[in-house]
Formats: structure tokens, C-alpha cells, sequence
């Protein structure tokens, strides 16, 4: 049953754990494939044993058989034999399974780090170099190079996390008070889906990010160009925008670097406009979600930290413009 | 020792059949009336509530997950919000496992166990009856909560620092906190009568290696419940501590830790899954025993194993927290202890499967459930055999692939059997048969509806779906295999209608039983249907492990009991030899006082910690009324 129906899922899914796009999920995929053919044999002749044990017998019984039967003693033989064929597959799945958790959690020294910290809802991200200056923070969207192992540590703000991208490898849960770390490498470039793992409070369904892998030479263009701060504003309606992102309070939680907002509570907006989705994964980055969201974020996603703003429908338009240009 | 008696005291060997049964029957019987019933300490009377009560919280926790179903059936469904899903999600795993499953299986041993041992009743009867009181009030308690919109939200599992004061501010948290005190109390109280009914109180003759198979596994699952609950109780005493009066055991900022929580709490959750799943397989092979016209091949094998999962069930927790970032050396023989348990579960499916091979099988429904459970619980166990590696389990985790492993097992390893066992005891306790020709269509809806359910919920989880989600986008391609699991789901629900319409329709309408309808050879089958107050008007004595089969014309017995007031029969451990008769409880209202007492005691305590105060009083006077020793004769001599 379980061979039978499993080409249906090979390939499906934004987030399967069957479309390996990195070294380690690749790893995980093989074993997990060695496990399930050895489950379907032995689920198999189980469920052949348990047929032919039903229909051997032609008449059933009205009274109990005799039971001084000799029966006993020959299958007694073969139970333990059975006994012993388990518990030789056991230790030999045993042994698969270390094999695969050695690969998949090798670590690499050269490993491009990354600080991850989750919070209730979304995804801090924060790319930290040797030298200050080049540090820089993002959220809900991480870009990495392709071919380079990754190195992510994981922290929490608040409760437990866990960050999953099935393509790439599996998950590590986000613990308060406990610094965990995650490898893995992306093999092909492309965009891959990740979802928080661990129920983390109402909207755990809506914590969602991106995992772009990148050629290594346009993720340094990348990194290069996330660097910078954000530009001021050239036109007349983005600067008023940015002066409501001030005066409406929107800074005293959201950072935008080379700015006077500074705020450290929600994302940080350096370079919003360039993220393809907002409200970790929630919505498409468009100035009507974008507006949608703003205006009204519990409508959104009930229980979300970002209070709803009561702002005239001008000075919204501004404000969406402003951020719209923080690429 | 007491064994000479007064002269001039009746005794059960100088009445006649007739006389004796009269006399006995009017010592033990439960008083008439309300109070009357409200006093019974009468092992059936607090058993059948026990059932009754258990499977109306299964319907009240079935009914949650077709809420979910239907939530789920589709993509940006609005059907539920993110509130009520969270909550709806953390009462079904509450209730399934708190006010059911462990239920459940303890209240078929309470019915049980004593008319398989062959005595009057269980012992500590009256903590029996508290302990029944214990648990309605508990469960109760949940779900008036939930109705009144303060039902936890934090998931079964209540993991910190989500359920911490910080994170959940309201009383939820410590609703689901008291109501685990609850259940803890219950299920020990269970556990404690239990072990002692089976060491104590067995027929005489009836060795280690005649016990019946369910009652063997209801031992184990006893001994798992008094080592497993005082972890959780530990667990959840800590976080009502922290919550309440400010300690700081799960407090990272302030050293304690949040994993403390994930080791206290799966130290008791991983053997749960086995203090559910133990009882069924006791229930597999009684009832496979009886239709397969045999007894069970390998006696020996079954206990072992039974013994061997319940000591290795307390060595893998840790699989649980695979992803918590421990180190992988550990976590890699967790891997290995976990799959081990799989050796002693295949053995006992290898001693069924002898079995079906050399009986003569006849297939009535609950031979039907137990091939169905043997067919549904295989797929669970090798699926757990996945989740037990590290590799593995980093992907399946907290997906949708778990939860069909862990209905796999527990519906498949538990529910199933249990269902069978509803099937066959059911004419023992109701002295009516339920009917077949509807108990057939409540298999195959049931076996179908099932798989259908939680099938697909593998490959749910494999492309990606995690768990504990309202909802999710019609882009990720998991609409499908949704509305599939949602149709089956409502299918299986329908098999539990039609079993509810079977029990309603055959308690007035169904064949008479008799005292043994399937031919069954253990020792309840030995008395009427339904069973008089006291069990057996003489004691039976056990010369083999099969004894209405071996003495299938008559049963010896034994005599000297005490007809004029209750008395059990005490025999020693290993071989059952009497040792002395014993005086067992009258009917009393001071376990139900008591129960009421601790009852305000424990949801007083979550509004106000004076509560432990003024809750101190009552629960002491009803402690003093239900110790106040009583006289009896031997106390005048």
C-alpha cells in the first residue's frame, strides 16, 4: 500500500520533503526511502501471514480445540526465529539511521552564518560579518548562496519555534535560553518554502519564509546592495510618507536603517520593498496588500503584535509609497 | 489472621445454592435510590460509569475533530477561527488522551478485572468510587471551561514558555494544568486497585501463569501509570507553581529551563502511548482467543513482551525531542532504544498470528476488530520505526505524517481492540447481545473511514504540512489529499453513530446473552449476565489457565466466606493459596464528599491561593468521615 501510492506525492509541494533541493535533505530522502521499502515488505507479508492464518481453515469451531496440541512447541521455534529477524532489521535500520544523522549533521568550519530569532510571528534575520559595519538585519526572507554550506543559529525571543525548509534539510526547533544551530547547503538555486514547526501561539499557521538560494556571485551583488542603508526618499509624496512613518508611530517599532527610525520590535524595513511577500509569508509585497495590512493588521492575522494605526487614507497612500521604494 | 471465625456467624457452606445467592446478593447490594447510587462502591456499578462516562467523552472529542475536519477540508477555510482551532485542537488531544483513552481502559479493568480474578470486588472500593468522582468532575470541569471560552489553547503537550503567565495570560493554561491534577489522581487511585486487586485478591489456584492475558496487561499498564504519572504530575505542578505564585522552574531568564518541561512531560507522555495501547493488546488476545476456539500460543511470550514494552517504554522520550538540538551522540541511541520496542510488539503479532494459523476461528464482529487492529496497528508501528530516526524524524516532526503514525497506533492499537472488546463484553455487563448484522456494518465503515482519514496524512506531512495549523493556502497543494482525509474522517464518525445506535437499539431489543454467549474461558464468563452484586456466590478455584474450557462442566469452588456481611478472599501472590478473608467496604457518600472537597479545593486554588486555605477545612472533614473506623465484629472480640 504504501509503495503503491507513493509516486502520487514524489514531486508535489512548495515544502516537500520528496523534492530535495540540498545535500542534506537529499541525505534524509534516501533514508527515509530505505525505511519505508523495508516497512512495506514487512507490513506486506504480515498482512499475507494474517490472510492465509484466516483462510487455512475450512470449518470453524464450535467448541475450543483440544489444548494439548503439538502445535505449540514447533511455532514456539518460529516466533523466536521471527523474534530474532526483528530485532536484526532493528539494529540494521539502527545503523542506516546513525549513517544519515552523521551526514546530515556534519558540520562544515567555512560555513556562511547566519542568526535567526524567531519571534511570535515572524523570522529575524540578521547577517552578521567579521567586521561591524557590514552586518546588516532583514526578516521572513533569507538569501543564500547555492553550493556553500549555511550555517544558521537559532535563537527565540519569546516561545518555541522551530525552523523547517523541507527542500534543504529538516528542522531545529528555536528554544529560549538555548542557542541550537543548523548546516545545510542548497544545491540548485531557487526559492524555497519554510514554515515555523512548532505550535508557537495563535497564528503559527501565518509564520512563514523564503529561502532564496542564490548563485554565490549575485548573492554578494545581494548582500552588497542589503548593506546600504536606506535611501532617502526623491519625491515629494514619499518623504511625507516618511515623515508619517515617523510621526504615526510606525518607527517606534520598525527599524529603517540611515533613518531616525529605529524601533526593534518588528521587522526590520531597510529594504522592504524589495521582499516579495509581507506578514511572514502571509500576503504578496503589492501596494494593496501592502495598504490592506497597515490599515488593518488584526483583520490579517488575529493576535499579531502590530496594532492597527488610525490613519487618514492619504496619509496611507503616502506611507505606502515610502515603503514601497526601500528597496 | 481472622480464617477461625464465630461460631455462630452464617457462612456461604451452610446455605443451599438458592439461599446462599439470595443473602449474598442482599449484603452486597448497592442501596436503592438516588443516594443509594451516589453511595455505591460496587466495582461494576463505578465501572459501567467509568465506560459510559469515558465514551461520551470520545464523543464530545470526536465531535472536535470533525470541527477540525471541516476546517481543514479546504484551504482559507473560515469555518473556525485561529482561536477556536487552537482551542479546538488542545481540547480533542486533552480529552482523547486525559478523559478517554487512559480512562477508558482503566474503567474496562475496574468492570473487569476483579470478575477475571474471581472476587467480589476490587480493592479499596471506595477509592475506586472517588476516584470515578475524581475523574467526572475533572473532565467536567475542561469542558465547561471550554464551553465558557477559557478551554486551553496551548496544545495537549501545554509546552512552556507558551503556557507560561507571560504567554498566556489568561486562565487557560491553568485550567488544563488543575485538570491534569485531576486525571493524575484518578488514574493512580485506578492503578494502586488494580495491582493490588491482581497480587491479592485472586481466586485460589490461580498462579502467575494462569492470570488471563488482559488482566496480565492491565498489571503492566498499572505499573506504568505509578511510574509515569508522578513525572507528569511533577511537570504541571511546577507550571501551576510558576504561574500562580511566581516560581521560576521554566524560566530561562531566571535559570530554569523550558526543555525541563519537554523531559518531565514525555518521560510520562511516551509510556502513555503504552498505557493505552498495553490494554488493547490484553483485549486482542482474549477475545482472538475465544474466536479462535485456542488459547493463545506463546502465553509465555505475550507476558514477556508485555513486560519488555512496558520497562523499554520508559527509555525513549527522547525521540520526542529530536529537534530540540541535544546532543546527537544521545539522540542516536534513542534512535536504537526506540526501534528496540519494536521487538517485543512484533512478538506478540507473531503469537496472534500462530494463533489464527492453528485455531478454528469464527468471525464474529470482534474477531473482525482485532484483525482490523492487527492490520491498521502494523502500519503505526513501522511508521514509528521512521520517526525513530534522527533523519527521519527532523522532517516528519510536528508534521501531519506524525499525526497519522500516532492515530495509526492509538486508533489502530487501542480503539480498535477496544471496539471488539465493546463487542464482546458487552452482553457480560448489559445481558444482551449487540447486534451483528449492524456490528459488521460498524467494522467496515470503520476500517475504511479510517484509513481513508489518516492515510493520506502521510504524504501531508511528507510535502510539508505541519501540524496544528488553521489553515493553509491552495497553493500548496494540499487541498486534495485534505478534503480527502476530511471525507474519511467523517466515515469513521459514522461507524461510532451506528455503534451508539447498536448499544441504544440492543440494551432493549438484543438476544438475551446467557451467562457465556461466545464460549469464552475465563472467569467472568463463569457468572450470570449481567453479573449479581457479588460476583460469585462461591469463590471459584483455578486448576488451569483456561478454566471454563478445562472444567467446562463444573467449576470447583470454594466455601467459608462470611454470608452475612462482605468479605473477599485473600490468597497469597505467586501461587493464590488463601491466606484470610478480609472485610471489604460498605456502601459510603465520603468518597464522593471527599471528591467534591478536593474538587473545590483544586479550582479554588487557580482563582485565589487562599484557596488553600479555606479548601483545607472541608477536605479534612471529609477525609476524617470517610476514615472514622467503623465497627465490626472482630473489632469487639
Amino acid at each position: 500500500m504504501l509503495l503503491a501510492t507513493w509516486p502520487l506525492a514524489a514531486c508535489a509541494g512548495r515544502q516537500s520533503a520528496l523534492d530535495p533541493q540540498g545535500l542534506q535533505s537529499d541525505q534524509i530522502r534516501h533514508t527515509l526511502f530505505i525505511f519505508v521499502a523495508v516497512a512495506a515488505v514487512v507490513w506486506t507479508a504480515v498482512v499475507i501471514a494474517l490472510g492465509i492464518g484466516m483462510l487455512r481453515r475450512k470449518r470453524a469451531a464450535d467448541q475450543p480445540l483440544d489444548l494439548h496440541q503439538t502445535f505449540e512447541e514447533r511455532t514456539g521455534r518460529v516466533i523466536l526465529a521471527l523474534g530474532i529477524a526483528t530485532t536484526v532489521i532493528v539494529l540494521g535500520l539502527s545503523f542506516v539511521s546513525y549513517a544519515g544523522q552523521r551526514t546530515v549533521f556534519a558540520k562544515d568550519e567555512n560555513a556562511l552564518t547566519l542568526k535567526i530569532v524567531g519571534h511570535q510571528w515572524w523570522w529575524e534575520v540578521r547577517y552578521e560579518a567579521d567586521s561591524p559595519h557590514q552586518n546588516f538585519v532583514t526578516a521572513n526572507e533569507i538569501r543564500i548562496p547555492t553550493g556553500q554550506p549555511v550555517k544558521v543559529e537559532l535563537e527565540s525571543a519569546d516561545v518555541i519555534h522551530s525552523f523547517w525548509v523541507p527542500s534543504l534539510t529538516g528542522k531545529m526547533d528555536l528554544i529560549p535560553g538555548q542557542k541550537n544551530e543548523l548546516q545545510f547547503t542548497a544545491k540548485n538555486a531557487g526559492m524555497y518554502r519554510g514554515q515555523c514547526a512548532e505550535f508557537c501561539g495563535l497564528q503559527h499557521a501565518h509564520m512563514a519564509f523564503d529561502v532564496i538560494a542564490l548563485p554565490p556571485d549575485e548573492f554578494g551583488r545581494w548582500r552588497e546592495h542589503e548593506n546600504q542603508s536606506a535611501e532617502s526618499p526623491a519625491d515629494q509624496l514619499g518623504k511625507q510618507g516618511e515623515a508619517l512613518f515617523r510621526a504615526r508611530g510606525c518607527a517606534l517599532c520598525h527599524n529603517v536603517s540611515g533613518t531616525l527610525a529605529g524601533g526593534q520590535l518588528g521587522p526590520d524595513l531597510t529594504h522592504v520593498g524589495g521582499r516579495r511577500t509581507i506578514a511572514a509569508g502571509t500576503l504578496p509585497n503589492t501596494p494593496a496588500t501592502l495598504g490592506a495590512w497597515i490599515s488593518d493588521p488584526q483583520h490579517i492575522k488575529p493576535g499579531n503584535l502590530m496594532p492597527k494605526m488610525p490613519l487618514q487614507s492619504d496619509e496611507l497612500i503616502a506611507i505606502i509609497h515610502y515603503l514601497e521604494q526601500l528597496k | 489472621m481472622s480464617v477461625t471465625a464465630e461460631s455462630n456467624e452464617l457462612r456461604d457452606d451452610v446455605l443451599n445454592g438458592l439461599q446462599l445467592s439470595g443473602q449474598l446478593e442482599r449484603v452486597w447490594r448497592t442501596p436503592s435510590g438516588l443516594v443509594g447510587a451516589l453511595m455505591s462502591v460496587d466495582h461494576k456499578i463505578v465501572g459501567r460509569r467509568y465506560i459510559l462516562t469515558a465514551f461520551a467523552f470520545l464523543l464530545l472529542g470526536g465531535i472536535l475533530a470533525m470541527l477540525m475536519r471541516v476546517q481543514l477540508a479546504g484551504p482559507e477555510q473560515t469555518f473556525l477561527s485561529a482561536d477556536k482551532y487552537n482551542q479546538i485542537f488542545t481540547m480533542h488531544g486533552s480529552t482523547m488522551m486525559f478523559l478517554f483513552a487512559v480512562p477508558v481502559m482503566e474503567a474496562f479493568a475496574v468492570y473487569l478485572v476483579p470478575l477475571m480474578v474471581g472476587t467480589r470486588n476490587i480493592a479499596f472500593p471506595r477509592l475506586n468510587a472517588f476516584s470515578y468522582w475524581m475523574f467526572l468532575f475533572g473532565g467536567c470541569f475542561l469542558w465547561i471551561s471550554f464551553l465558557f471560552n477559557v478551554g486551553p489553547d496551548v496544545g495537549w503537550f501545554s509546552y512552556v514558555p507558551l503556557s507560561s503567565l507571560q504567554f498566556t495570560p489568561t486562565k487557560r493554561a491553568d485550567v488544563w494544568a488543575q485538570m491534569i491534577t485531576f486525571t493524575e489522581v484518578a488514574a493512580l487511585a485506578v492503578a494502586v486497585e488494580i495491582v493490588v486487586t491482581v497480587f491479592k485478591l485472586r481466586a485460589p489456584g490461580m498462579t502467575l501463569d494462569r492470570i488471563p492475558l488482559f488482566v496480565w496487561a492491565m498489571l503492566v499498564t498499572s505499573f506504568l501509570v505509578m511510574f509515569a504519572m508522578p513525572s507528569i504530575m511533577v511537570a504541571s505542578t511546577s507550571l501551576i507553581l510558576d504561574r500562580l505564585v511566581n516560581t521560576r522552574f521554566y524560566d530561562a531568564s531566571s535559570g530554569g529551563h523550558p526543555l525541563l518541561w519537554q523531559h518531565l512531560f514525555w518521560f510520562f507522555g511516551h509510556p502513555e502511548v503504552y498505557i493505552i495501547f498495553i490494554p488493547g493488546t490484553g483485549m486482542a488476545s482474549t477475545i482472538l482467543a475465544t474466536f479462535a476456539r485456542r488459547p493463545v500460543i506463546g502465553y509465555p511470550v505475550v507476558i514477556l513482551s508485555l513486560i519488555g514494552t512496558g520497562f523499554l517504554s520508559f527509555g525513549l522520550w527522547v525521540h520526542h525531542m529530536f529537534v530540540t538540538g541535544l546532543p546527537q551522540l544521545g539522540a542516536g541511541l534513542f534512535t536504537a532504544s526506540s526501534m528496540l520496542i519494536a521487538v517485543p510488539s512484533g512478538l506478540q503479532i507473531f503469537c496472534w498470528l500462530a494463533t489464527l494459523w492453528d485455531g478454528r476461528p469464527v468471525y464474529r464482529t470482534p474477531l473482525l476488530f482485532v484483525i482490523g487492529f492487527i492490520v491498521i496497528f502494523v502500519i503505526g508501528g513501522l511508521s514509528g520505526v521512521m520517526v525513530a530516526s534522527v533523519p527521519i524524524d527532523t522532517q516528519v516532526h510536528d508534521t501531519y505524517f506524525v499525526v497519522a503514525h500516532f492515530h495509526y497506533v492509538l486508533i489502530g492499537g487501542a480503539v480498535f481492540p477496544l471496539i471488539g472488546a465493546v463487542y464482546y463484553w458487552f452482553p457480560k455487563i448489559a445481558g444482551r447481545m449487540l447486534s451483528e448484522r449492524l456490528g459488521r456494518w460498524n467494522f467496515w465503515l470503520a476500517f475504511i473511514g479510517f484509513n481513508v482519514a489518516f492515510f493520506p496524512m502521510h504524504f501531508l506531512g511528507l510535502i510539508g504540512m505541519p501540524r496544528r495549523v488553521y489553515t493553509y493556502t491552495a497553493d500548496m497543494d494540499w487541498a486534495h489529499l485534505n478534503l480527502l482525509s476530511s471525507i474519511g474522517a467523517f466515515v469513521f464518525a459514522l461507524s461510532f453513530a451506528l455503534l451508539l445506535v447498536n448499544v441504544v437499539y440492543s440494551l432493549r431489543k438484543g438476544a438475551l446473552a446467557g451467562d457465556n454467549p461466545w464460549n469464552g474461558s475465563t472467569l467472568e464468563w463463569a457468572t450470570s449476565s449481567p453479573p449479581p452484586p457479588q460476583n460469585f456466590d462461591r469463590i471459584p478455584v483455578v486448576k488451569h489457565r483456561d478454566p471454563l474450557w478445562a472444567d467446562s462442566e463444573s467449576l470447583p469452588v470454594i466455601a467459608g466466606l462470611s454470608a452475612e456481611r462482605r468479605e473477599v478472599l485473600l490468597t497469597s501472590l505467586a501461587e493464590a493459596e488463601p491466606q484470610t478473608r478480609e472485610a471489604s467496604s460498605e456502601p459510603s457518600i465520603w468518597p464522593l464528599l471527599t471528591a467534591i472537597a478536593t474538587t473545590v479545593f483544586f479550582i479554588g486554588s487557580i482563582f485565589t491561593p487562599w484557596a488553600v486555605l479555606w479548601g483545607t477545612p472541608p477536605m479534612a472533614v471529609t477525609l476524617i468521615g470517610w476514615f472514622w473506623p467503623s465497627g465490626s465484629k472482630e473489632d469487639e472480640e
